[in-house]
């Protein structure tokens, strides 16, 4: 069964375009990554199937119900973590925490403990003394305590240092291997792969593409730049080498194949520096939609 | 239940700001009545003297004499009238919008709570919060009406009668601070607005008391209510007071429907 339906789903501001047509599913139990640069569409699209705005034409099932009729139902099941985050200043952390938790119906107190000591969270301090990181870690115990059916995290990781957003994904796993299905935008497309099992691209409203992680990875192509010690020579004797540019002591180009023959091949090099990178999101959707310049 | 609990805790702070303010200035006008009482006649004569356009400005030409409890009474409640059109408007504009200006929307937006519910428990609570504050100005009046009073007499009845028309008062302002929040794109500031409908339509009801005109009369809530005609005849001017509550229904109904189809945006 899916968890999410979307379907023809489209948003307007005025004139302004949100988003536009879209139609894709979650099934229960995956992850999945939407990535787009901003502006795409990915937090209009979340916030439509949350009924935080209404949808022009089009729009969302959750759960088997429509999510602007029956919203106040679904939401119930619902953890929602939004890009940016803002809670009622004055409170303290426990205390918005438990008004959050009495939404729910339960007791959530052995769930908020658990959570904000895996985030660090001091639960006794007022919202307005958090730095922004520290809020973030508010968003997610917020999001997570009573224990949703489907995650929606819109930028979750903006404002955490790197070990909080390890912990982040780690509980993030947990949530997803307790049967939680989790949707899950971005703009960092290693964030995407490291977690997700589909990702959906979005660009200028519309999505362009639905991908299996998997396949993606296969096809991924990576950014190759090289400084040699003499002139650079284009002696690379390498299939999926394409865009090779050249320029005195310096070699750039994308490669996608097998990445051991990658370096089998740079060995054979003289090199003085080389990098190895994923292209920016904005080179994989030139890389599907118009020519890749390294 | 924790939805109004939660809204009505914001008001607290700022209720004892608006019933102490209330309090000042019931005490504060009420002081002076004795000295009226007491040269009652000089006080007439005085009066009599002033221009007519003054005097119907201030709402000191309603026929009541000022050296009455009742008619100084009707001056002093212009002033009463006017903080409670400042309050009921700021907490109008107030209600709804802060969680959109202070963006907290998306969090108690996106809880399992239809956005109807949300609204009736934001609404129970703005109307817990002006409704004690008419506690707190019933009690003021009397108190001060019996501590300055002397031995003069005066009718409690027409005084109620008053007293009871100030939640259909504070219901004209806050239902226009709801209807301006619902047709507004966005509202980044509220007392300004506040301040300024109190003020713009007393002074509207201040220019029809001195040029008259039966359809000026209509604009403002402040001629509606209008203290001297409660306190000289003990009832309601009963057409304004339906227009006053056509007003209030039609705001209400309008700015529900917007609102129950209002997109709220992200904060970035």
């Amino acid at each position: 069964m899916n968890v999410l339906e979307v379907d023809r789903l489209t948003k307007y501001y005025g004139k302004v375009r949100g988003v536009e047509n879209l139609s894709f599913a979650l099934e229960k139990g995956e992850i999945f990554g939407f990535i787009g640069p901003n502006g795409a569409g990915k937090t209009t699209t979340i916030r439509a199937i949350l009924g935080l705005v209404f949808p022009t034409r089009g729009g969302a099932r959750i759960f088997g119900e429509d999510c602007i009729s029956q919203g106040h139902n679904i939401r119930r099941r619902i953890g929602y973590l939004p890009s940016e985050v803002f809670y009622y200043d004055q409170m303290k952390v426990m205390d918005l925490l438990l008004y959050s938790a009495s939404f729910y119906g339960k007791d959530c107190r052995r769930r908020i403990h658990e959570l904000s000591e895996a985030m660090e969270l001091d639960l006794g301090r007022r919202i307005e003394e958090l730095s922004y990181g520290n809020k973030k870690k508010v968003g997610i115990v917020q999001g997570l305590l009573h224990e949703p059916d489907l995650l929606l995290l819109d930028e979750p990781t903006s404002g955490l240092d790197p070990l909080m957003q390890r912990r982040f994904f780690e509980l993030v796993l947990e949530e997803n291997k307790r049967g939680a299905t989790v949707f899950f935008s971005s703009h960092i497309l290693s964030e995407v792969q490291h977690m997700c099992m589909r990702v959906g691209i979005m660009k200028d409203g519309n999505l362009i593409k639905i991908e299996n992680i998997e396949t993606m990875r296969q096809d991924n192509y990576k950014r190759v730049s090289l400084r040699t010690k003499g002139v650079a020579t284009a002696n690379l004797r390498l299939d999926g080498v394409t865009n090779l540019l050249q320029e005195n002591h310096t070699v750039k180009f994308f490669y996608k194949g097998n990445i051991d023959s990658l370096l089998a091949a740079l060995a054979a090099l003289d090199l003085v520096d080389a990098v190895i990178e994923d292209p920016s999101l904005e080179e994989i959707f030139m890389h599907y939609y118009g020519p890749v310049t390294p | 239940m924790n939805v109004i609990n939660f809204e009505f805790k914001k008001y607290v702070g700022s209720l004892w700001f608006w019933i102490i303010s209330l309090w000042s200035i019931l005490v504060m006008f009420m002081a002076m009545y004795p000295v009226l009482a007491r040269d009652a006649a000089l006080v007439d004569l005085v009066l009599q003297h002033y221009p007519e356009e003054l005097l119907r400005a201030f709402g000191m030409s309603g026929g009541l004499s000022l050296a009455t409890v009742a008619g100084f009474f009707a001056f002093v409640f212009a002033f009463v009238q006017l903080c409670l059109a400042i309050q009921s408007a700021y907490y109008g504009f107030q209600f709804l919008s802060v969680e959109e200006r202070e963006l907290t929307a998306d969090f108690l937006y996106s809880k399992p709570v239809s956005r109807s519910r949300l609204l009736l428990y934001k609404y129970v609570a703005a109307m817990a919060a002006l409704l004690i504050t008419n506690i707190g100005l019933i009690m003021g009046t009397f108190l001060s009406i019996e501590w300055f009073r002397g031995s003069m007499v005066y009718d409690v009845g027409v005084v109620i009668s008053l007293l009871l028309s100030v939640p259909l008062f504070q219901l004209f302002f806050f239902s226009a601070g709801f209807l301006a929040t619902a047709l507004s794109k966005k509202i980044t500031s509220v007392i300004g607005p506040a301040v300024g409908l109190a003020f713009v339509l007393y002074a509207i009801s201040a220019l029809q008391r001195i040029v008259g005109g039966a359809l000026l009369a209509l604009v403002s809530p402040y001629n509606h209510f209008d203290p001297n005609y409660i306190l000289q005849r003990g009832d309601w001017n009963m057409p304004l007071v339906t227009l006053s509550l056509v007003f209030i229904v039609a705001a209400n109904v309008v700015a529900y429907f917007m609102f129950m189809r209002r997109d709220l945006h992200a904060a970035v």
